[in-house]
């Protein structure tokens, strides 16, 4: 209990954090989650025991299906990376099909991207090739038809969208037939959906893959770092090389699992984990998506959107907002305001002092000492407000160059803590004192 | 609408502060084609919380839970008994609703737990170091399987055939993504040194699992040995953590990687996740190692304080470099592993694991009282493979019209195995005798 009370926690309060999505976390997915029905069956258990559990991962693969247009769905990936690695596996099967696996190497990565991105892709066999953001925070159009047309080895794109930076790709549409054009498919990165959902349908896109953070979107538990859960939408192009296992409903209604690589499953390209996928987690989405519906889905994303965009405007004459225009649900600043000797993680920690949890510091690195602000749909209009009184107060500071804020935080359970020194002589477990083992002997 | 605090009247106002007239001016740059009028079609509108309830008990209760009759499915998954207290720590609104711990201050409740974690996991493998988790014990197999041809800069690994077949599965394609060769020898119940006889001076690392799939426990010094002889890592593998209380832990026996599924401390079956991966090797790799490490320093004022660590092996520093692309791990699944070891502590663990070793020698002796039963597993923890005179399959559906969940039949696992007549099932702390007695007298009718 103690320990518990060292953390700070989105339920104690706002928990900016730019694409992490920290939103509240219903108690009726914990409560469900836990029938024993759910919690209390075995993996490997005959499948005519489990009925009710297959019907659940179909019932949830038709929500995800829908809501992005898309025509398939894996279910088994642990979590947003490991949906990365199905997609681009998918890819790599794709071109193993086609022939091509050893001439098409090289994915296209923004260099906005997530690290999980870039590290991926070399993951799957592939070759990294960074492109550039444009002074609008997008993909620079120029710099990829330019590689487009010099090279004949593409592989792919991996884009996420609405980007790092909070913003749309204005130009996607265009950017997946480029790609397509090139032989290439189209990975989109869907950390961000949670801003589009029931808006856009990643499939009207030109989508071929893309994982789903059912832990950022859906809402289930972030748990100090996971369990996750990544669900990866196929497009027809790639749907036959998913991997095992998946379900399939027969035509006397009876679900069944497809385990092994023949019949159905015959062009997978493998298995990634052992057994199913995360169960507890499809509980709790599909309990989150039932409980809003199509409707409030909806709803949710344009909130989420409109909260950003009010934090934009509330804080962009004392801050420097990143780019011109509307962001999507989250909102991003350069440190270009501040005074010399001030830096982001200052105004991060002092934050720390007013209350809340930071913002994501330092990240999209395109940006110089980036601060990415993602209120979520969950917060009230009052507590928004709360908020941006404090950072303005912070950013104020910042600007007149304040320094006590170089020792913040002040009020939390510790100072700042020393990650140099934690890294030049790491100390991963706790030793026994010397004294007590001299006694033992 | 539930979870969705903004009134009509808040929009308005944050809209006039913006500027803007409608939320679909946020919309504007997505392209014209693909944006959607009105909401999605074919999925329901919203419900409140007794309509979802019943909706999601209905699904439930087509299931049969592992607690209502007697069970003996193992192979990789365990029914346990979960201490309340542990599912109360974890629902901690601290814990349970925390991001993975960026800002060191105000996260020290979950680097100290994850501090902890690592020193459990170190301590029961008998290993130098673990890390702060893994998705699982089979991604964690795949994620050893990498590092070692990363530190021996080979290309070649080898399986053992008493590999859960999962495991072998996700790595094997895995390590052929990256170009790397795998050998996997055939599936057989007491074969786990056939590694030292297959490793050679091409092998990264040859991986060996006990207990193995079908219980059989084994000492991998053999292995080990051999492996080292030729410059190859061991890489020591097990589906059941309990079984570390009683049998010699992988430090022991020479690995220099050990890794596992965590799920039978502290967590409950799930239907296959989320579970916790085991992950610790040797300190000269530490370096090398995936996934968050958690670190002893100091604050400012000089007190002693956790952080995360390495982290320029991970890939938000390091990128296309990094030595994986794991960034959420299994932290809840880690702290439930941490509260009931905690509870535990290392003599509980071996009177659980002692527990468990007991009821499987007593339903073994209880199986192999039936007449044509022939058990197969040579020495055992609380797993163990026997052979049944008729098709294994029909064997466990006349055993479930029997109200007994049998084992799970080896032809799953093994499809082009052989071993049509063989069932795999474990005991565990929670089977009673009475249990026991059921499934002894069912098998009896039905062969």
């Amino acid at each position: 209990m103690r320990l518990s009370q060292k953390n700070y926690a989105i339920d104690l309060g706002l928990f900016p954090l730019g694409s992490c999505t920290m939103k509240h976390n219903p108690r009726l997915n914990e409560k469900l989650a836990r029938l024993p029905g759910f919690a209390d069956i075995h993996p490997l258990q005959p499948q005519a025991t489990v009925q009710g559990a297959l019907e659940l991962i179909d019932e949830l693969a038709t929500w995800l299906k829908t809501l992005t247009g898309m025509p398939a769905v894996a279910m088994s990936p642990k979590a947003g990376a490991h949906g990365e690695f199905c997609g681009m596996m998918a890819i790599r099967q794709a071109l193993v099909a086609r022939g091509e696996a050893e001439t098409r190497k090289r994915v296209l990565v923004p260099a906005s991207a997530h690290g999980t991105n870039p590290a991926t892709a070399v993951q799957c066999g592939f070759i990294v090739d960074e492109i550039k953001a444009n002074a609008r925070g997008r993909v620079d159009m120029d710099e990829l038809k330019a590689k487009l047309e010099m090279s004949d080895d593409i592989a792919g794109i991996m884009l996420t969208n609405p980007n790092t930076c909070g913003l749309f790709e204005t130009d996607i549409k265009e950017i997946a037939d480029l790609i397509h054009a090139a032989g290439g498919y189209f990975y989109c990165d869907g950390a961000n959906f949670n801003a589009i959902v029931g808006r856009v349908r990643p499939g009207d896109l030109g989508v071929d893959a893309m994982h789903i953070n059912l832990h950022k979107t859906f809402s289930t538990p972030h748990g100090g770092g996971g369990p996750g859960s990544g669900p990866t939408v196929l497009s027809d192009a790639l749907a036959p090389y998913a991997p095992v296992p998946f379900v399939v409903k027969d035509e006397d209604g009876v679900f069944r699992l497809v385990e092994d690589m023949e019949g159905d499953a015959s062009e997978s390209f493998g298995r990634m984990v052992a057994f199913h996928g995360q169960m507890g987690m499809f509980v709790r989405a599909l309990t989150y998506m039932l409980s809003h519906g199509a409707d409030g889905l909806k709803q949710a994303s344009e909130d989420a959107v409109l909260n950003a965009n009010y934090i934009q405007a509330r804080l962009k004459s004392v801050m420097t907002p990143a780019f011109d225009g509307y962001c999507m649900h989250e909102a991003l600043f350069s440190d270009a305001f501040t005074a010399d000797g001030i830096e982001t993680i200052d105004i991060a920690k002092s934050l720390i002092d007013e209350g809340y949890h930071p913002m994501t510091m330092y990240f999209p690195l395109v940006v110089h000492g980036a601060m990415l602000i993602e209120p979520t749909e969950s917060e009230s209009k009052a507590e928004l407000d709360r908020f941006c009184d404090s950072l303005e107060a912070i950013a104020r500071r910042a600007a007149q160059g304040d320094e006590t804020m170089k020792g913040a935080p002040y009020l939390a359970p510790m100072r700042r803590l020393d990650e140099t020194q934690a890294a030049r002589k790491p100390v991963l477990k706790w030793t026994p004192p010397e004294t007590s083992s001299v006694a033992a002997e | 609408m539930r979870y969705l605090p903004l009134t009509p009247e808040d929009r308005a106002e944050m809209l006039a502060t913006i500027g803007a007239k409608t939320v679909d001016e946020f919309f504007t740059d997505v392209p014209e084609a693909a944006r959607l009028g009105s909401t999605i079609e074919g999925l329901p509108d919203h419900q409140g919380e007794l309509a979802v309830e019943r909706h999601m008990s209905n699904l439930a209760a087509k299931n049969r839970s592992a607690s209502s009759g007697p069970f003996f499915v193992g192979a990789g998954a365990y029914k346990r008994h979960v201490p309340a207290t542990v599912d109360m720590v974890i629902q901690r609104s601290e814990f349970l609703t925390t991001y993975t711990p960026y800002q060191p201050e105000i996260a020290q409740g979950t680097l100290q737990t994850l501090f902890e974690f690592q020193t459990q996991v170190a301590a029961m493998t008998a290993m130098d170091v673990a890390n702060a988790s893994m998705y699982d014990g089979s991604t964690a197999c795949a994620e050893a399987a990498i590092m070692a041809t990363r530190v021996t800069r080979r290309k070649k690994v080898i399986l053992s055939g008493g590999l859960h077949p999962h495991y072998a599965a996700a790595t094997k394609m895995v390590c052929e993504a990256q170009g790397f060769e795998v050998f996997q020898l055939p599936a057989t119940v007491d074969g786990e040194n056939a590694l030292a006889d297959a490793v050679d001076d091409q092998t990264a690392c040859v991986i060996g699992q006990s207990p193995n799939i079908f219980g059989t426990v084994t000492d991998l010094s053999k292995s080990a040995d051999a492996a080292h002889e030729k410059g190859a890592l061991l890489v020591s593998v097990f589906t059941e953590a309990v079984s570390l209380g009683l049998v010699t832990p992988p430090g022991e026996m020479g690995a220099d990687i050990a890794v596992g599924e965590g799920q039978s401390i502290g967590n409950g079956l799930n239907f296959g996740g989320p579970y916790v991966g085991l992950f610790a090797c040797t300190q000269k790799l530490v370096r090398q190692m995936p996934g968050r490490l958690c670190g002893e320093t100091v604050d400012a004022d000089g007190n002693r304080g956790f952080v995360l660590t390495l982290s320029t092996r991970e890939q938000h520093i390091r990128r296309d470099k990094a030595t994986s692309n794991i960034c959420t791990n299994s932290g809840l699944c880690a702290l439930a592993f941490t509260a009931h070891m905690t509870l535990l502590g290392g003599k509980g663990l071996e009177q659980l694991a002692l527990l468990n070793h007991e009821a499987a020698c007593d339903l073994a002796d209880a199986l192999e009282a039936v007449p044509g039963v022939e058990i197969l597993t040579p020495r055992f923890f609380n797993e163990f493979a026997f052979r049944t005179p008729m098709d294994a399959e029909a064997v466990l559906a006349m055993l479930d019209e029997a109200g007994v969940v049998g084992g799970v039949r080896a032809s799953r696992l093994f499809p082009d195995g052989h071993m049509g007549d063989v069932i795999i099932c474990a005991a565990t702390e929670c089977t009673t005798p009475e249990d026991i007695a059921a499934y002894a007298a069912a098998l009896k009718e039905i062969i």
